[in-house]
């Protein structure tokens, strides 16, 4: 007797429809699974037996086969458990197949009949919705998860008990016993709801350089002594970027559903704000295992990555930034497969100005000047050329804090950045890109014309030494995000001259 | 010894320099006794062991085993000459000092005769302010004719040797290392250019790898080939000071640029002046009090110079607020945040805004009057 039910794989970020194919017939007894299993799949022949059993379900002495179709590709993961026991179920006349045609499941089997939580379902359960399956049967520790999913319910199950007397059950029966997961509308809060730029005394460069970065898309670099409040501005950047859309929502869930993370995410519409530590290793950002887990450059996707203490990590943990920052996604090879996920963020960095961080302040500095080349030098030049903007976090004084002026709300400035964004989203409306920091050099000058006398600006300010040939598509990229900060659409002499200064931090670095 | 004979002496000299566990004072010893290197070098071990202790002897007769006449010639492929105190290019000044070295070697050319020369020194880790009084002090000096001496190190001697080779003077390095070795190797380009416009000095013989320990004793040939030690910028604790000691043993001038005294930078400069050193206050003012002192009685150099004012044209183009920003800043860099809070008490600039501010700043770093340095401010010249 042969039958099929429905689950779903995943290879990196792609999830694919199975189709688990049962089949009992008479023949030397045994259990078979195929369909390109990987080990961990092949363990389940144990975990769905034995819970079967301790269920009261005794397999029938016979040749059991399993296939996991389309055969050709490689599954992985112990998802596929609560489906090879549904097959088994219905083939062995139980239930009906055809009632759940339009069914997945996915989750784990204890030995004891508990059904465990797999990691990844929001992004099965997204493509599979996309197939025609309607409802998921899911671990009901993660049914929330999915209650992400639009157009798909899904239905939390404990034990393997349940699953039966869900198939068991009549139509109506079965809604009734087994009400579908209704999305609760919590009071979500965008990351770091409690804090504001006002919280921030004095630094009006650093937090006018970061609003340039938000609004253009331009990765930050932030300098300044110990305790100057770098960290503090870092923080808060992911509330003057405008909120996710819903597609980008998703995806980002999709990342930590499969990295096992969602439950961070709870609760928060904001962008990501990551911050690894200094100590952290290649694998650790860029993804690692043996089946690869999105590292923290792809947990940063659509949201900020932010390198507290930037020369302090290691040249090979630098390097990894490379291709994410140049393609906007990771990819790992392994014998299995390549797993791409992707990983487009801003990056925001913070460093000591020196080894002893109180340079220039001769007084307090007790660095050679070969000590802060050598500490600058850390952060290679492939890395420095994809940094824009340069800004300095200066000392702070007590009596700074006495000041009236507390500098602007987070409010304010977030409506700036909006709409500098409308206006790039109206500029790049039929191109591939969506903000100013991610034109490329030989695109700069299509969308950023300048005047005679702005071009002739920068011919000046070349030739005084106060910037580089190299910097000069960045400033007119700079140049642009301030006009459109300032909601202007030429490019004036003014938008140069503080673009100048937001990237002359750089040149630090190529003494 | 006349001319010719001193060349043929040259292969032992430089051999006799190159014997270990002698010393200075030994080989001097020994040429008084012997008459000549090649003397030295071809004394039986008799002669040799009433005036040498047993290890010199061994050292001696060990060194005896090279090849005496390649290695020179070596030497004079590498384009390095070796001067042998004795030697009549032996700079007099050099020559007078307690502690003379036996010989140096030299790439390039040594100070002539009653030249008239000024050692420049200071912090390697110098400011801004050091970098602009250093370079003022070498250019002016340099632009008279007087010979500039320095180590070629990192920070205040590094600026004044290559101001020094701008202005089109002479100047002479004395390293702690071979001189065929360039020390601190970013220095490549000054090191050349010394080479040809002036030259590199060391006592130690070529290929020798600089070294903590060499570095004190190069000291005293870089006072002791120059008329007066000037003292640009100095911690208290530093091997500037050193030189300033064996200067003054040396019985050379020690002239002094002082500082504010809230500068760790200026606390050893201060320390001098107030044990009574000269304080130098213009260059001119220095080659006036030296005119009248060590080099009393010696041409005239025509001196009518204060610190060049290349930035007063521009200010006069100045418009009012742009000027009074630049009376908020001075040699010491401060930060945006630093210059804005100041601006806040200023009657003229308090209503700016940041973007003003940044235009204005950008628009006096073209005319040259400030310097950015990393998103801090000074002024490149004093106003």
């Amino acid at each position: 007797m042969f039958s099929a039910v429905y689950t779903g794989g995943l290879h990196g970020m792609e999830a694919y429809l199975v189709r688990v194919e049962v089949d009992i017939s008479r023949g030397l007894p045994g259990f078979e699974l195929v369909g390109s299993v990987a080990g961990d799949v092949k363990e389940a022949k144990e975990r769905v037996t034995i819970a079967l059993k301790n269920a009261g379900i005794s397999l029938p002495v016979a040749k059991i086969t399993v296939n996991l179709s389309p055969a050709d590709i490689r599954k992985e993961g112990t998802g596929y458990d609560m489906a090879i026991a549904a097959g088994l179920l219905a083939c062995m006349g139980i239930f009906d197949a055809n009632t759940v045609r339009d069914t997945a499941f996915l989750g784990e089997l204890a030995l004891n009949g508990e059904v465990n939580r797999v990691n990844g379902i929001l992004p099965i359960a997204l493509a599979l919705q996309k197939k025609g399956i309607k409802r998921m049967l899911v671990p009901k520790a993660k049914e929330e998860e999915c209650g992400l999913a639009p157009g798909i319910s899904l239905i939390g199950i404990r034990h393997i008990k349940e699953l039966l007397s869900y198939v068991q059950a009549e139509g109506e029966e079965r809604k009734k016993q087994f009400p579908p997961f209704e999305k609760v509308k919590k009071n979500r809060k965008a990351t770091g709801e409690n804090q504001d730029f006002a919280d921030i005394y004095g630094q009006e460069s650093a937090k006018r350089a970061a609003e340039i970065a938000a609004a253009g898309f331009h990765h930050l670099m932030l300098a300044g002594a110990p305790g100057t409040g770098k960290t503090m501005i870092a923080e808060r950047i992911p509330q003057i970027l405008p909120p996710l859309t819903d597609a980008e929502q998703l995806e980002v869930f999709s990342i930590y559903s499969i990295a096992g993370k969602l439950k961070e995410m709870e609760g928060k519409t904001g962008r990501p704000f990551v911050s690894p530590h200094h100590t952290s290793s290649p694998q650790a950002l860029a993804g690692g295992g043996r089946i690869p887990k999105p590292g923290l450059l792809s947990l940063s996707h659509r949201g900020i990555l932010f390198l507290d203490e930037m020369p302090e990590f290691s040249q090979r943990v630098l390097e990894v930034l490379r291709q994410p920052l140049e393609e906007k996604k990771v990819q790992i090879a392994r014998s299995g497969g390549t797993y791409v996920y992707p990983a487009d963020f801003m990056l925001v960095c913070a460093m000591n100005p020196c080894p002893c961080g109180y340079y220039p302040d001769k007084n307090r500095c007790t660095c050679s000047e070969t000590d802060i080349r050598r500490y600058l030098g850390r952060i290679s030049g492939p890395i420095l050329d994809r940094i824009d903007i340069f800004a300095e976090a200066a000392n702070v004084q007590v009596k700074d804090f006495h000041r009236e002026n507390k500098g602007e709300k987070t409010g304010v400035i977030r409506k700036r950045v909006m709409k500098a964004r409308e206006r790039q989203k109206i500029r790049y409306r039929n191109s591939i890109w969506q903000f100013n920091g991610e034109l490329p050099g030989r695109e700069v000058e299509h969308y950023c014309k300048l005047g005679a006398a702005e071009q002739h600006f920068l011919e000046e300010v070349f030739e005084a030494g106060q910037m580089s040939v190299r910097c000069y598509h960045k400033i007119i990229k700079i140049a642009r995000t301030v006009a459109d900060l300032a909601g202007e659409e030429q490019i004036t002499v003014n938008h140069l001259a503080e673009a100048v200064y937001f990237n002359s931090g750089k040149q630090r670095f190529w003494k | 010894m006349t001319e010719k004979e001193c060349i043929l002496q040259q292969p032992y000299a430089l051999w006799l320099h190159g014997v270990e566990r002698i010393g200075k004072a030994g080989a001097q010893k020994l040429l008084e006794c012997f008459g000549s290197p090649k003397a030295v070098y071809e004394a039986g071990e008799k002669e040799l062991s009433p005036l040498l202790t047993q290890g010199a002897l061994e050292s001696i007769l060990h060194a005896r085993k090279k090849d005496v006449q390649g290695e020179y010639e070596t030497l004079l492929k590498k384009g390095i000459s070796f001067v042998p105190f004795y030697h009549p290019l032996y700079p007099e000044k050099l020559y007078a000092i307690p502690d003379r070295p036996f010989g140096i070697f030299v790439k390039g050319s040594l100070p002539g005769k009653g030249e008239k020369s000024v050692a420049i020194i200071g912090a390697r880790d110098c400011s801004e302010y050091g970098r602009y009084v250093a370079e003022c002090f070498a250019g002016e000096l340099a632009g008279k004719g007087i010979r500039i001496i320095s180590g070629m190190a990192r920070g205040i001697d590094g600026i004044a040797g290559r101001k020094a080779l701008d202005a089109g003077g002479r100047t002479y390095a004395v390293l702690g290392c071979g001189v065929d070795i360039c020390y601190p190797p970013f220095h490549r380009d000054l090191y050349r250019g010394i080479c040809e416009g002036g030259g590199v000095i060391s006592e130690y013989p070529p290929g020798t790898e600089p070294h903590p320990g060499l570095f004190p004793p190069r000291n005293r040939i870089i006072s002791g080939l120059a008329d007066a030690v000037l003292v640009i910028e100095a911690r208290l604790k530093s091997g500037t000071l050193i030189t300033v000691d064996m200067a003054l043993e040396q019985g050379r001038e020690v002239y002094v640029v002082p500082g504010r005294i809230t500068d760790r930078l200026s606390d050893g400069c201060n320390r001098l002046l107030l044990q009574g050193a000269g304080a130098a206050l213009s260059p001119a003012q220095l080659i006036k009090e030296l005119s009248e002192t060590v080099w009393k009685g010696q041409r005239q150099n025509e001196t009518t110079s204060s610190l060049p004012d290349n930035g007063k044209g521009h200010i006069e183009k100045l418009q009012a607020p742009e000027e009074a920003l630049l009376h908020l800043l001075d040699f010491y860099p401060v930060s945006m945040e630093q210059l804005r809070l100041k601006m806040q008490s200023h009657k003229q600039l308090c209503g700016l805004s940041l973007q003003q501010t940044i235009e204005m700043l950008l628009k006096l770093g073209m005319e040259g009057l400030v310097k950015n340095e990393g998103g801090y401010y000074c002024l490149k010249t004093p106003l």
